[in-house]
């Protein structure tokens, strides 16, 4: 190809006088290059049997360990979950959820026995689970500030926050916004066997969005000081940037069931311990008819206790081994030579 | 007033083409020339005449009052029923074209008196004041000279481009979307992301726009101050010619070229003749003769200033017509085509011409035709347009649903919704909002909002884009048919030209190919063959004229020499030369004088040209002459006459010199009825230096045989063999003229010329009134004798047929050449097989043409028209079923079905040939489907003698009756019609100019080269972009479906979990790129395999690449992967904590490299493009995202680099496309072991290079 380029730009330049008429009047042929005439080199990929069956059986192969893989690793996590939002309601509540929760005078303690039915080495991360909570509603997602959230500077901007964008005396609320504002509020005390477990509320966030979304001179203000308080409130003399509950919440849930990390438990839970967690019940979800749940859950490198990966995977590898071997059974009986022309449209019906 | 009171002797028989098949012919008082004016008016107002006919009048004898005549009158169906037609059109003639030059040179001037009712007739004439520009420029406003091509000036530019690029719908679709999201409810991007796809597909248009039209500024500015000589105050000075005005008095010297319709008024030429090239006008690179009328040429050459008004007519496109009226000096006479030279021609072979402006600037014929032709809409365009409709309905049925569901949850969360805690529509702060609602417009309210912001969120399900890949995508195509070596025709250093960007798939689709036959299956270079004198034959055994020239110059001892050599028969040179006077000597003498003089050619002489040198020596002035004019028959005729020493040495308006053997002959040119389709023969009265006059006629047989005089045995005789000479030839494929001549007495031609003088300075119809008068001396005429002129096929012409027939590709020649000569063409490029049954349609009547049609349908068994649809199918049963059988088995034992397979009788291919006379009757409504249902079934329709409106009537025929793609090529300005109105029109730029090239769509040197450009460019083109079309609509779709999915998800509020930049992103950048490389370079089969197998081209008369259940198959798989797409995610991370960027950046990496793969595994080419293009595209993601997530201002922040850590990330990614792709690659592999099509079994003879099976050569290109 390179040879053929070459004589021929050679013979343009190394034109004499006449040779240069001769050129110009073929001026206006089309050059020959490859490219031009749709002759680059190319390689025209074909599905014959050989490859077919190949690429099944590769993605068998691959597909198959991992499956199995993802699965057991799936299966190592412990996790214990438990529903806790009607639980934690009172008998005489039952009926009226609500006045229970809105109402400032009842006891939102409450007190829950967890069995640890495998060991759990630490850490063992401790999440809330809310249902039904649309963290991914659009009025919701949109609510929020992040220019007002990084620097100080930008404290009054808070356009995007309605409803909850200034407080009563007009001036702007730090954190701005509805997802702020509705910031989840129980707590969680664990022991085991009457022996407390601390729980380490530190790097639970993103080091990304403390370091560069949360300011650390941004302060709140004017927080949970409307009419309607939402939920947590925050200290106001801790920066933004270590309010690591609040950054947590803030990073919205992809869907209306999520879990948010509350904290690490940094020591192992033995198999058959028994677990006393004390919920300070106070986040309403019987409004809307959310459920919550306490997660305690050891992780893999596959994440959380999930088989759906793992399951996924061995079906997918299967279904491609059984393709294998029924093109491979199909190719056997019933062959097709590959470029045959008897099975050309104008030549089958001479065939027969 | 001059022949009133000589009753008309004569009218002769006319053919004469009438309205409804009735004759229209009206008392005629021959004392008042305007009421036949009045009359013809009438006639001419009837409503858009349908059909032509041929009648014989009988001759009418003064039985009743010598003042009342009957008087035929002659309607041509004009171009009325199919306004697309180019005027020009009308005007050229069907088959021996002798257009343009109108040379009505008056001799004898005699100031026609007006009647006042005649000019108020004139509608508004344009009054123009010779030398009086002021005057002439004083009721009216006439145009200056200044042209503008550009659009737009600095200030206009700006609003002027935005509203012409806001006539595209998809631009509008953009423009509204964004308006909707600038509302503050329904801001669902934000809004300047929303802006961004319009505003940067506005700048790239704007500047594309903004460059051409400076471009086109700057050369309108070296265009407007070019110079010129004006007369101004009494003489000739240099004026710019955006200065000039119309009444102005210009002088043009020679090789300037013409800045505005001027009409002549005198020339360097004492007789008034000036040369011009009207290359830029019509492309044509023949001299053309203007001429100067006497009385304002004398005038000229005696000085002094000139005064006088021409009425003309208004500003009109038609280049090729001119109607005015001049008074001089108190002489009024008329002006035509021939004293008028237009903008853009070049004054050759002339000193200077002085002439006074009609038209100038923006109204001059040039600008006016420098209009585009109307677009065509590919076929694939329109029914994708049909599923963009089935799309939009998709998009409506998804936001319906999303608005139902967000009024359904807000009706059931109507007393939660004030302290929802993700929804929140009131204010609890103890400010002045202080429970006021906040953006919350009440359930039917927010329902729509809801609607409208969907639409917003899914707009892309409309792929608008796509409007803008495919146009890209068809340049690239343009590119490559452009660049292809095999269709650059070294012969006349042509490329393949694209003058139409949208139709490029069409040519994979093509399943009627309507040719014109001269100059598109021959060369059109004309070679005299054969004559037949005084009926004998002549040009049997032919000598080149080299080998005769010592001879003849010592014979003739003529100093110069053609530049064309013709061959010439030696016994009728011998003929020429006794010195017997006999009738058969006499007959041959006016012959060859007929030849040198009856015709529009220029001879042009050139001294001392560098092929004489070699006789140098013996003649020192040796002239080389050459012949210039429009007909290439003509060129051939008088070169003939050149060569047996007559020849024609000089023309001017009053007169011609024939050089006779040696001795100068100059003929008075008395008049000269030019040749049209109508009469289809051409005819000059001259008057010989003895005084005596004579008419010279030349026409096609069928017209003149009508005409001659009846007379004795003699005659009969010669008629007789004449005719059988004349069969003889066409059987040839030679083209015939028949040469005729008479006396004229001093009574006829004072007759005729009073008319003549009358018609041709007509100002309306004067066409018609001409037509009439030649009538009167075309008649009684002596046969002469008749020429045969050959023309040659062009290279490749029968395989190209061939291959287009394999191909199932019907082929119809459309010719207005005589039926024999066009059966004989139809032979020799291998159209017509001698195994094929002809069917001649060859009816005078419509009774006639039924009763044919009708036979032949019942011999050969073709269905009748009822139920037209089912028959349609049926027919193309039959021709699929006939592709099976290859072409060449003639013993084959396999019949070949038709249409009659039902009914049990075998056919063998069948050919219909029809003449124009009986299309006159059939293009009727009722018969067109009887030949509708006839041709279809025939494998080879030939078409002769049609005119051109006629082609264009053929061609709708099929048009309006069948899907079928159609197909016009042709060379010459009468294929025009026909080239706009086929689906596809390719013109041939050959011999007769370049009005076919203009009106086509794409243009090519050989008709051969149709071959390639259907056959390999038209399969990948069509191939190339109905898969763009499928693909573009997927990939859009699945991105929509899979958002809609999540908003299911979102409690129906259109939240997208993708960025805002990620959606915009999504077509513009992330996926656009490689379908366009796809689109342009992709390739199912070489062009080897393609040439080789035409049969392939079947794909395309299938729809195989693009039809509606593929669509619904691609909408099934995008369902099927929209679904994969959202819920393996959404498996995967159920009742984790995984936050909504996380997910949507998942969603954006998924769906792109998806889409990618989908595209890689239907690529059946990978060339370094395309790698780079898909895994290009994949990576920008990746960068993209990468950069976008790195910016801290977003809300998505870092996303990317905690999603890569986890492994069930890419695990996610993996399983989402394997599964997605699952399905199709299993559809595709089951159906390539089962259902292979040819392509596929093509391609992998191809690639596998079973030459064994196929004989295929081996693939240079495949690496």
């Amino acid at each position: 190809m390179a040879s053929k380029g070459a004589t021929s730009s050679g013979g343009a330049k190394d034109g004499t006088s006449d040779s240069s008429s001769s050129s110009k009047k073929n001026s206006k042929k089309p050059k020959y290059s490859r490219f031009t005439q749709q002759e680059l080199p190319a390689c025209k990929p074909i599905l014959t049997p050989g490859w077919v069956i190949t690429t099944f059986i590769v993605v068998g192969i691959i597909f198959i360990p991992i499956g199995f893989a993802s699965l057991f690793a799936s299966e190592w996590v412990v996790e214990i979950v438990d529903r806790y939002d009607e639980d934690c309601v009172p008998r005489n509540y039952t009926y009226n959820q609500l006045a229970y929760i809105q109402s400032s005078e009842t006891n939102k303690t409450c007190t829950k026995r967890l069995i640890v039915p495998k060991q759990m080495k630490s850490p063992v991360y401790i999440y809330y689970q809310l249902d039904n909570f649309y963290q991914n509603h659009r009025r919701y997602v949109k609510s929020r500030s992040d220019k007002q959230l990084r620097s100080r500077a930008s404290e009054g901007d808070t356009s995007s926050c309605k409803p909850e964008a200034v407080g009563g005396n007009n001036y702007p609320i730090v954190p701005c916004g509805l997802i702020a504002w509705s910031l989840f509020n129980d707590t969680y005390g664990f022991s085991v066997k009457n022996k407390a477990l601390e729980v380490s509320k530190k790097n639970i966030a993103w080091k990304s969005d403390q370091e560069h979304k949360f300011g650390s001179d941004v302060y709140p203000k004017n927080f949970q000081s409307g009419g309607l308080i939402g939920g947590a409130k925050l200290n106001a003399s801790i920066p933004l940037s270590e309010q690591e509950d609040l950054i947590v919440w803030m990073r919205t849930a992809a869907l209306p069931t999520f879990r948010k990390l509350y904290g690490k438990i940094e020591t192992d839970l033995e198999a058959n311990d028994e677990i006393t967690v004390v919920i300070q019940n106070n986040y309403n979800i019987y409004s809307f008819g959310g459920k919550k749940r306490l997660v305690l859950s050891t992780t893999s490198w596959i994440g959380g206790k999930n088989d759906f990966l793992g399951v996924a995977y061995l079906t997918v590898g299967g279904l491609c081994l059984f393709f294998a071997i029924s093109f491979i059974f199909l190719y056997v009986i019933m062959p097709r030579p590959l470029g045959d022309p008897s099975y050309l449209s104008w030549n089958r019906g001479q065939v027969n | 007033m001059n022949s009133d009171r000589h009753p008309l002797r004569e009218v002769g028989s006319f053919n004469c083409l009438c309205a409804d098949g009735s004759f229209t012919s009206s008392v005629f008082d021959g004392s008042q020339c305007n009421l036949l004016d009045d009359v013809v008016s009438v006639e001419e107002d009837q409503p858009p005449l349908e059909d032509y006919c041929t009648c014989s009048l009988p001759h009418f004898e003064s039985a009743e009052p010598p003042d009342f005549e009957q008087f035929p009158l002659e309607c041509l169906r004009q171009g009325r029923r199919r306004r697309l037609v180019n005027n020009s059109c009308n005007s050229n003639p069907v088959s021996f074209e002798i257009s343009g030059n109108k040379s009505q040179r008056s001799v004898r001037h005699k100031s026609v008196q007006f009647e006042d009712t005649f000019l108020l007739r004139e509608e508004n004439p344009r009054l123009i004041y010779i030398n009086d520009p002021r005057k002439t420029n004083d009721k009216y406003e006439f145009s200056g000279n200044e042209i503008r091509t550009s659009k737009y000036t600095i200030i206009t530019f700006l609003p002027k481009n935005l509203f012409i690029q806001f006539h595209r719908l998809a631009y509008l679709y953009f423009l509204a979307i964004a308006a909707l999201n600038q509302l503050p409810p329904l801001a669902v991007f934000g809004r300047t992301v929303s802006l961004f796809p319009l505003l940067f597909v506005l700048c790239v248009t704007a500047i594309k726009d903004g460059y051409e039209d400076w471009r086109r500024h700057r050369s309108d500015r070296n265009e407007n101050n070019r110079e010129s000589l004006v007369e101004q105050s009494g003489g000739f000075r240099l004026k710019k010619w955006k200065k000039i005005q119309a009444g102005e008095v210009l002088k043009i010297l020679a090789n300037e070229t013409i800045p505005c319709d001027m009409v002549l008024l005198g020339t360097s030429d004492p007789s008034g003749l000036a040369y011009i090239q009207t290359m830029n006008l019509d492309g044509e690179s023949n001299l053309k003769t203007r001429y100067a009328r006497q009385e304002t040429a004398l005038a000229v050459s005696e000085g002094g200033r000139i005064s006088g008004l021409v009425r003309c007519e208004q500003p009109n496109r038609n280049i090729y017509e001119f109607t005015a009226n001049m008074e001089f000096k108190g002489q009024k006479f008329s002006l035509s085509q021939s004293n008028i030279v237009l903008r853009g021609c070049q004054l050759k072979n002339t000193e200077w011409i002085i002439g006074v402006v009609v038209y100038a600037g923006q109204e001059t014929k040039a600008m006016l035709n420098s209009a585009a032709s109307p677009s065509k809409r590919s076929k694939l365009e329109s029914y994708m347009n049909r599923e963009t409709l089935w799309l939009s309905i998709f998009l409506f049925v998804m936001c319906l649903v999303v608005a139902l569901g967000m009024g359904l949850w807000l009706l059931r969360h109507n007393e939660e919704l004030d302290t929802l805690p993700y929804y929140r529509k009131r204010y609890f702060t103890h400010g002045r909002d202080d429970g006021k609602r906040n953006k919350y417009y009440g359930i039917p309210m927010e329902t729509f909002f809801s609607f409208l912001s969907s639409i917003i969120v899914f707009q892309i399900m409309i792929p608008i884009s796509l409007y803008i890949t495919m146009e890209l995508v068809r340049l690239g195509q343009s590119y490559f048919m452009i660049e292809d070596k095999d269709m650059y025709d070294s012969s006349s250093c042509s490329r393949f030209q694209c003058r139409s960007l949208n139709i490029n798939e069409d040519l994979g689709q093509i399943r009627y190919v309507f040719s014109d036959k001269t100059g598109t299956l021959t060369e059109n270079k004309m070679e005299f063959q054969r004559a037949s004198v005084c009926g004998k034959n002549y040009g049997g055994s032919l000598l080149m004229g080299d080998s005769l020239q010592e001879k003849n110059i010592a014979v003739t001892q003529r100093r110069w020499k053609l530049k064309s050599e013709v061959s010439v028969d030696s016994a009728l040179m011998a003929l020429l030369h006794k010195d017997v006077v006999g009738d058969e000597r006499i007959a041959a003498h006016e012959f060859f004088l007929t030849l040198a003089a009856c015709n529009t050619v220029i001879p042009i002489l050139t001294h001392g040209t560098s092929s004489s040198c070699i006789n140098g020596e013996f003649h020192e002035d040796v002239e080389a002459i050459d012949y210039q004019g429009e007909s290439p028959d003509e060129q051939a005729l008088v070169s003939a006459a050149s060569a047996y020493g007559y020849t024609l040495f000089e023309r001017t308006s009053g007169h011609i010199v024939v050089d006779v053997n040696g001795e100068k002959l100059r003929l008075d040119v008395l008049g000269l009825h030019e040749f049209d389709s109508v009469r289809k023969r051409m005819s000059v009265v001259i008057r010989f230096p003895n005084g005596a006059v004579k008419v010279l006629v030349k026409g096609a047989d069928t017209s003149m045989f009508s005409i001659l005089a009846n007379g004795t045995e003699m005659d009969d005789h010669i008629t007789n063999a004449t005719q059988s000479h004349l069969s003889e030839y066409s059987s040839q494929g030679l083209r015939t003229l028949v040469v005729a001549a008479r006396d004229l007495t001093e009574t006829e031609l004072e007759t005729w010329q009073c008319r003549y003088e009358d018609a041709s300075t007509s100002l309306t119809d004067r066409v018609v009134k001409l037509r009439q008068t030649a009538a009167l001396i075309e008649s009684n005429l002596k046969l002469l004798g008749a020429t045969a002129i050959e023309d040659k096929l062009q290279d490749g012409v029968p395989e190209a047929i061939e291959a287009l027939r394999q191909a199932g590709i019907k082929v119809w020649v459309l010719t207005g050449d005589k039926q024999e000569t066009a059966i004989s063409i139809g032979l020799s490029c291998k159209l017509l097989t001698s195994d094929m049954q002809q069917i001649i349609i060859n009816g005078n009547s419509e009774d006639e043409c039924r009763n044919l049609l009708a036979d032949a349908k019942s011999k050969y068994g073709v269905k009748s028209s009822n139920g037209r649809n089912q028959n349609l199918k049926c027919n193309k049963n039959a021709e699929t079923g006939n592709l099976k059988v290859p072409v060449n088995t003639k013993s084959s034992n396999v019949p070949q079905w038709y249409a009659g397979k039902e009914d049990g009788v075998p056919s063998v291919p069948l050919a219909l040939i029809i003449d124009g006379n009986s299309l006159v009757y059939i293009l009727e409504k009722d018969l067109e489907s009887e030949l509708f249902d006839l041709a279809t079934s025939c494998r080879v329709v030939l078409c002769c003698r049609v005119a051109p409106l006629q082609k264009a009537g053929i061609v709708d025929m099929i048009k309006s009756r069948t899907d079928d793609m159609t197909l016009a090529i042709g060379d010459g300005a009468n294929d025009v019609s026909m080239i706009q109105m086929a689906d596809v029109g390719v013109g041939i730029c050959g011999q007769e100019g370049r009005q076919a090239v203009m009106a086509s769509d794409f243009a090519m040197g050989q008709f051969r080269f149709l071959k390639r450009l259907l056959l390999v460019h038209g399969h990948w083109n069509y191939q190339r972009v109905g898969y763009l079309v499928l693909y573009n609509f997927y990939r859009n779709a699945v991105f929509v479906l899979m958002l809609f999915w999540y908003i299911l998800c979102t409690a129906f509020s259109t939240t997208s979990a993708l960025t805002d930049w990620s959606s915009v992103f999504y077509s513009v950048i992330y996926t656009s790129i490689p379908t366009i490389v796809v689109g342009m370079l992709d390739k199912d089969l070489s062009h080897k395999t393609l040439l080789r197998y035409p049969k392939l081209y079947g794909a395309g008369h299938r729809q195989e690449a693009y039809n509606l259940r593929l669509f619904w198959i691609t909408m099934v798989d995008t369902l099927w992967q929209s679904l994969v797409l959202f819920y393996i995610p959404l498996f995967t991370y159920k009742e984790s904590s995984i936050d909504i960027w996380s997910m949507g950046s998942l969603w954006t990496i998924a769906v792109v490299v998806l889409v990618n793969i989908h595209l890689a595994m239907d690529i059946r080419r990978w060339e370094v493009f395309t790698h780079v293009a898909v895994w290009g595209s994949i990576i920008i993601t990746y960068a993209c995202m990468v950069v976008l997530d790195s910016i801290p201002v977003f809300p998505n922040y870092w996303t990317i680099y905690h999603l890569a850590k986890m492994p069930s990330y890419w695990l996610t990614i993996l399983l989402i496309i394997v599964i997605a792709i699952l399905p199709r690659f299993l559809f595709k592999v089951v159906h390539q072991i089962f259902w292979p099509s040819d392509i596929q079994i093509a391609r992998e003879a191809e690639i596998l290079r079973r030459h064994n099976y196929l004989g295929l050569k081996q693939d240079h290109s495949s690496s």
